[in-house]
């Protein structure tokens, strides 16, 4: 099972070290930096590197590796699912995860991982259960235990442990009960030249605030349940009655919680919001090429797109760019030749459009690569698979809970290639 | 105020500090101080000379302050073993404790306290714990066993926690369960051999159950588990199917792809033709293609994974193309994940989008990525035939962006093209060799001489494009030289008039420059070729290829079976069997594939037994391109088991018409300069046969006159069992043919005339290959002696025993039946000498069940008398090794009807005591072995 793990910033210093069996040298991290130097940039690095005795798997979130250390056959998602439990849980805990909130947390980090691991075996990795056993640090709290010397352990036993539900515990009170549902659908979608789709798909979730009073017991039915047919739950929703019924029922964890998440594959017509119309020509033996973009609504079913951001890597040959938007602003980095513009909302009246010039490195041949246009937005109330709740329902407590609903949708990876 | 804090040092020595703070009466100020030793612990300084003090403070009822000295303690007990005794009476107590968190909370760490000394006072209190009354101590003790088996195997076993370890896999509550489950599998991986998890239906309905309830880790250890047992027929197979789907949603991809190894395995025992096959197949596809909108980190191991499952079963996810398609910010890990698949995956159905894809990558800026798109455009021209001109179109454009790597890349491809659809494409060479000047790299180099050799006749300058290259002969790497080489006999061999002067040019400076044996070799067998026998030089050069398979890159099917079995692990991640990389080595057990057992069939049946396709189906597994390169020769391609290789046949022509000079009608008047003999090394000396069949390790087929072992005669037939006539006998292998060399006697009173015979069907198929010759009619008390030439291509029946003849012998009096038991080695062949690389290869794929293990007794020979004297009945030693002062000898043999044996002898030379030799026998025919240690027997001990 996992030995150790080791937390490295991108400057390449080992800043945490967990060990659950014996200790493991840090020098088994030498490999690492080799694979590290070898990938150019940090995404890059393999996930699984073998040395001669050991086995390393890491991930990389918030500019930080995350390395575990196995020295037997382990399966290496395991190992994956269970480094991002740690940086999910780390989030929870202290709101961002960095070098310099980890180090100042050092002892709850150390305690939090020792709870979340014994001898390599996952033993608590639900933030509910967690939090009872090693609550968090707030500001209050360490102000009211260093007067009272009360400590943030907490010396009973996580009463949801052992009961048929462990992910809630047991005596939640609130006054105002309340239930929020965010479905949040992202489109992940390559679009060629023409403007034609090749592929798109949609990545959704809904994610869920429950402060419920006692042990409310929640069903969720939908308009059109056909839709789901890839779905993942939480280990808290009732698989035989979804099989069954298609209605999502379920005692709910206590606090933020994904209930769902669902995949609406390439075979479905996705509807895809936005366009973008492009000219980018660069001209042989000349040092100046064309740039023209704009960015339209296409089937947003009458809602307003904002956020709008259009990025785009472009050829290293480009020494710098001067472009004029409609509207927003654009910076070009001419060290990274990274382009983005910052568009806000779509107008449908006045296409918003990013035009002008490109400066070539003179005597050059023209780039071989063509740049491609990564887009991000998002659209409010809608869910752009047509995902529509019916209605929630409690059984078990007697109160009324106030109950909400939210719909959004975002790109994911949304790219144009020209 | 954070934590922060902790580190902050001062003048007089952080040491020294803490231990006073730590001493201190103020149960906060202690406590602060535990903090910041465990802060300077974390960062990696030695702060273990606090030890003592530190201990001193775990007596507490302050929770938190119990828990930081534990950590301590768990990080540096095993650095001061003599100190960490100190720590037993606290836990002990802590074991009684009435709150079961602080009972778990010692047993859990006791357990991490990797000092031998405390182990033994640890067993009381950790077998109450494992019968603890609450559910949370007793998962903890579950692992508290599998952490104290690793520091103290012999302990745990005599202390029985094993067996109650096994007791609680019938837990009530699940996660104790799935708890022990981990631990008893952590415990079986150490220890192979033991049979710790019984699987039988009872527990299996246990653990099921279990499956619904736990944690999302525990449903993996459960999972795993499930995966190791085999389920006695299709029902249950189906049954337990029906249980795991329901996994194939849940959030954890690691639970997800656990389950989809049940489900694969398990899959293997359903009929195809059941309506469930086909709904499981349906319920595989979408989980999959979640796994792929996970984190990059965690696509990569499914991709790992998927790109197994689509060897398997491609079925799943044929609709499933698009998923597969790259985004240009994917890391370029997941992209060559992902292209890999894409070409499994085309077929005449998709091609059109794959290649309109595999184009735009090929204009990406990554390196690697490019090269491999371009790679993957030539395999789907290999692949899919209706799309092979549309690949070679795409791949012209590509040349015509003259980035060089992507030319290069693009050439190396072509030329499989051209392999693989022999003209068809020729007209693309002009292209091709516009770019000549520009292919620096020795794969692209090397494709481009094979491209100008291959079609030598059909290029104006391929002698002045082949002569460039001869320039710098010796600073190019030997895949360009023996390609060089063998282009340029091809070119002579096309037009042998204007190219005489090159080949004898790149003849000498590959026999007489070049230190590479390969090549050198290479060069005298050409050039002997050449001198000896030009026609059949012709005959080998130019032979025709066989067509290269249109799958590459496939794993081997009995290789794909194993790791289906090892799907979600690191072997899935690797393609390779744990065994081949575990550390240490610790006997892995092997995994394969359940047979398919229908319910309504017994299961004894011995047709039910091979789980992968027939051979007849397994699909050519072709090398890497960059092995195919050195090989293009054909001298040594071929099919694995295909008879004599090619070179044989025309050597021995060669040899026979020693010098025969029959250049001259090749090259019609010029003369031919034989090689000079100075450059000929010794062996090749004045009889130039024996140094030609040197070179080609032909020692064992022309050589060996002398012939195999021959047995004493034998009476076969007792004269007063066929009314005087008595037949002796023994059978005979010589220069390749066998024969059967009878002694006849009349003991009757009258002449015998009219002599015949006839065999029953046998299992080698053994016949008279001529009529029996009795010339003279047979007098009383004559003998006459015959040899009686046999062939094996009677009909063939399987005898009991194996090697069982029964013959019938007719004469002028009657006819009369007797069986004989034929010598195994009879029917050695000449040619069972197994390439090295061969020999390992079949070696690892026969499976273990094969092997069998035989002792040879008295047979006081060291490893050479052993190896020639088997040689001379064609079983050939392949390789040998000393270990440990034993000779390893391993050695093939192929009998006639083409079953190879594989063995390994050992011998114990300089130990008069042990005169035994061990015999392990590996065969795909596993019942010859024992008659093929009979054999051996016979043969070492005459």
């Amino acid at each position: 099972m996992i030995h150790s793990l080791f937390l490295i910033n991108s400057s390449g210093d080992i800043f945490l070290e967990k060990h659950w069996k014996s200790v493991v040298s840090r020098s088994v991290c030498d490999y690492f930096f080799e694979a590290q130097e070898r990938a150019t940039e940090a995404e890059n690095v393999p996930p699984v590197i073998p040395t001669p005795h050991h086995y390393l798997l890491s991930v990389y979130r918030h500019k930080i590796f995350f390395v575990a250390v196995i020295q037997t056959e382990v399966p290496p998602l395991f190992v994956i699912e269970f480094l991002h439990r740690v940086v999910d849980t780390f989030q929870d805990y202290f709101g961002v995860c960095s070098e310099p909130v980890i180090k100042d947390n050092v002892v709850v980090v150390y305690e939090v991982l020792e709870e979340m691991l014994d001898n390599g075996f996952p033993l608590a990795t639900e933030s509910n259960i967690l939090k009872e056993l090693i609550k968090p640090p707030t500001i209050l709290r360490t102000v009211v235990n260093t007067i009272t010397g009360s400590t943030n352990v907490g010396d009973q036993l996580p009463t949801g442990q052992l009961s048929v539900v462990p992910w809630r515990r047991t005596g939640v009170k609130y006054t105002n009960n309340e239930a929020y549902f965010d479905v949040i659908e992202e489109i992940d979608a390559i679009i060629d030249k023409s403007g034609s789709t090749i592929t798109a798909e949609i990545q959704g979730v809904i994610d869920a605030c429950v402060k419920l009073t006692g042990m409310p017991d929640l069903t969720l039915s939908f308009m059109n349940p056909r839709l789901l047919d890839d779905v993942s739950f939480h280990p808290c929703v009732r698989f035989k009655r979804w099989e069954s019924e298609r209605i999502l029922s379920f005692i709910p964890p206590d606090g933020n919680f994904r209930l769902l998440s669902y995949h609406v594959s390439a075979q479905n017509l996705v509807a895809i919001p936005v366009y973008v119309k492009h000219n980018i020509s660069f001209r042989d033996s000349s040092s100046f090429g064309r740039f023209e973009i704009t960015v339209g609504p296409k089937q947003t079913m009458g809602k307003t797109i904002e956020g709008v951001t259009v990025t785009s890597q472009m050829p290293k040959g480009v020494l710098n760019m001067s472009l004029t938007p409609s509207q927003g602003t654009h910076t070009f980095d001419p060290v990274t030749k990274m382009l983005s513009w910052d568009v806000g909302k779509i107008n449908p009246q006045k296409l918003p459009s990013l035009k002008g010039t490109m400066s070539l490195q003179a005597g050059a041949s023209k780039p071989d690569e063509n740049p491609t246009i990564n887009l991000q937005f998002k659209i409010q109330q809608l869910a752009i698979s047509g995902l529509k709740v019916n209605r929630l329902d409690m059984y078990g407590e007697k109160y009324k809970p106030f109950k909400g609903i939210k719909y959004m949708t975002k790109a994911g990876k949304f790219q144009v290639r020209t | 105020m954070t934590d922060s804090k902790y580190f902050t040092t001062t003048k007089k020595g952080e040491i020294f500090e803490l231990k006073a703070e730590l001493n201190s009466d103020k149960k906060e100020k202690k406590k602060e101080a535990v903090k910041k030793v465990i802060a300077s612990m974390t960062v990696g300084k030695d702060v273990s000379a606090l030890f003592p003090d530190v201990v001193n403070c775990m007596q507490t009822d302050n929770l938190e302050l119990k828990k930081l000295v534990y950590l301590y303690l768990m990080n540096y007990a095993k650095s001061q073993p003599d100190m960490a005794i100190m720590a037993v009476n606290t836990f002990v107590k802590d074991c009684e404790d009435p709150n079961p968190l602080i009972r778990a909370l010692a047993v859990r760490t006791m357990g991490c306290i990797r000092v031998d000394k405390i182990t033994e006072y640890l067993c009381e209190p950790l077998r109450k714990c494992l019968k603890d009354e609450d559910p949370y101590v007793r998962k903890t003790a579950a692992v508290c066993v599998a952490k104290l088996h690793d520091i103290n195997a012999q302990l745990v076993e005599d202390q029985g926690f094993l067996d109650t370890l096994k007791d609680l896999i019938s837990d009530s509550n699940p996660m104790v369960v799935a708890n022990a489950v981990a631990a008893l599998s952590e415990i079986a991986e150490s220890h192979p051999s033991s049979n710790l998890l019984d699987l039988n239906p009872q527990s299996i309905n246990k653990l099921l159950t279990a499956l619904n309830e736990c944690t999302e880790w525990g449903q993996i250890f459960i999972l795993d588990c499930l995966a190791n047992y085999t389920p006695k027929d299709d029902r249950e197979a189906q049954s337990i199917c029906e249980r795991v789907t329901p996994r194939l949603s849940h959030a954890n991809s690691a639970v997800v792809l656990s389950a989809v190894k049940v489900l694969m395995k398990f899959m293997e025992m359903l009929s195809k033709d059941l309506d469930y096959y086909g709904t499981l197949l349906k319920k595989l596809a979408p989980p999959l293609v979640t796994l792929l909108s996970a984190e990059p980190e965690l696509q990569y191991v499914a991709l790992r994974n998927i790109n197994l499952i689509v060897q398997k079963r491609p079925e799943i996810l044929k609709h499933e193309m698009k998923v597969f398609f790259v985004k240009y910010n994917d890391p370029i890990y997941v992209k060559l994940e992902k292209l890999d698949i894409m070409i499994r995956l085309a077929s005449q159905a998709n091609i059109a989008q794959v290649l309109a894809e595999l184009k735009e990558y090929a204009t990406e800026v990554d390196v690697d990525f490019v090269r491999k798109a371009v790679r993957a455009i030539g395999r789907c021209a290999i692949k899919v035939e209706q799309s092979a001109e549309r690949c070679v179109s795409t791949l012209l454009d590509l040349i015509q962006t003259k980035v060089n790597y992507v030319v290069q890349e693009a050439i190396v491809v072509i030329k499989d093209i051209f392999r693989k659809y022999p003209n068809k494409y020729e007209s693309v060479i002009a292209t091709l060799c516009e770019n000549l000047d520009s292919l620096d790299e020795p794969e692209a180099r090397a494709a481009m001489i094979w491209i100008v050799g291959e079609y030598a006749e059909r290029i104006d300058n391929a002698d002045e494009l082949l002569e460039s290259f001869l320039e710098g002969f010796h600073d190019e790497s030997t895949q360009v030289q023996l390609q060089l080489l063998t282009a340029i006999v091809k070119l002579f061999l096309k037009k042998p008039t204007e190219t005489q002067e090159l080949v004898q040019q790149v003849l000498s400076l590959a026999t007489q420059d070049s230190d590479n044996p390969d090549l050198r070799d290479r060069g005298y067998i050409y050039w002997r070729l050449l001198s000896t026998d030009p026609v059949a030089a012709k005959e080998v050069v130019l032979a025709e290829k066989p067509l290269i398979s249109e799958e590459t890159d496939l794993i081997e099917p009995t290789l794909l079976d194993e790791l289906i079995c090892y799907i979600g692990t690191l072997a899935s991640v690797y393609h390779k069997p744990p065994s081949a990389f575990v550390e240490g080595g610790r006997g892995v057990v092997h995994k394969t594939l359940p047979p398919r057992t229908a319910s309504n069939e017994s299961t004894e049946s011995p047709e039910t037994a091979p789980a992968g396709a027939p051979p007849g189906e397994q699909p050519d597994v072709i090398p890497a391109q960059g092995d195919l390169l050195g090989d293009l020769l054909n001298l040594d391609l071929g099919p694995p088991v295909s008879g004599p290789p090619l070179a044989t046949s025309s050597v021995q022509m060669g040899a026979v018409d020693l010098l025969g000079g029959g250049l001259d009608s090749l090259i019609g008047g010029t003369n031919f300069v034989a090689p000079p003999t100075a450059a000929v090394p010794a062996n090749l000396g004045a009889p130039i046969g024996s140094g030609l069949s040197d070179l080609f390790d032909l020692t064992s087929g022309v050589g060996t006159l002398s012939g195999s072992y021959v047995a004493p005669k034998a009476v076969w037939l007792p004269a007063m069992k066929a009314k005087g006539l008595e037949i002796s006998g023994t059978f005979t292998r010589q220069v390749g043919s066998i024969s059967m060399d009878l002694q006849l006697t009349n003991k009757a009173l009258q002449v015998m005339t009219d002599f015949a015979i006839q065999f029953n069907r046998n299992s080698f198929g053994l016949a008279p290959a001529a009529p029996l010759q009795v010339h003279a009619p047979l007098s009383p008390n004559q003998t006459v002696e015959i040899s009686l030439p046999l062939s094996t291509v009677g009909s063939v029946m399987k005898m009991e025993p194996l090697n069982n003849l029964q013959v019938a012998v007719k004469n002028n009096i009657d006819v009369f039946y007797f069986s004989t038991l034929y010598p195994l080695h009879i029917l050695f062949v000449e040619d069972g000498k197994m390439d090295r690389q061969m020999f390992l290869a079949t070696w690892k794929d026969i499976p273990n069940e094969n092997e069998a293990q035989f002792q040879i007794r008295d047979c006081p020979l060291n490893a050479e008398a052993v190896s020639s004297k088997l040689q001379s009945s064609n079983i050939f030693t392949v390789a040998r090794r000393n270990v440990e002062g034993q000779d390893m000898l391993y050695q093939s043999l192929k009998l006639t009807n083409g079953i190879w044996v594989l063995a390994e002898l050992r011998i114990q030379p300089g130990n008069p005591s042990c005169t035994d030799l061990e015999l392990s026998l590996k065969c795909r025919a596993p019942e010859v072995s024992q008659h093929v240690y009979q054999a051996y027997e016979t043969i070492l001990k005459n």
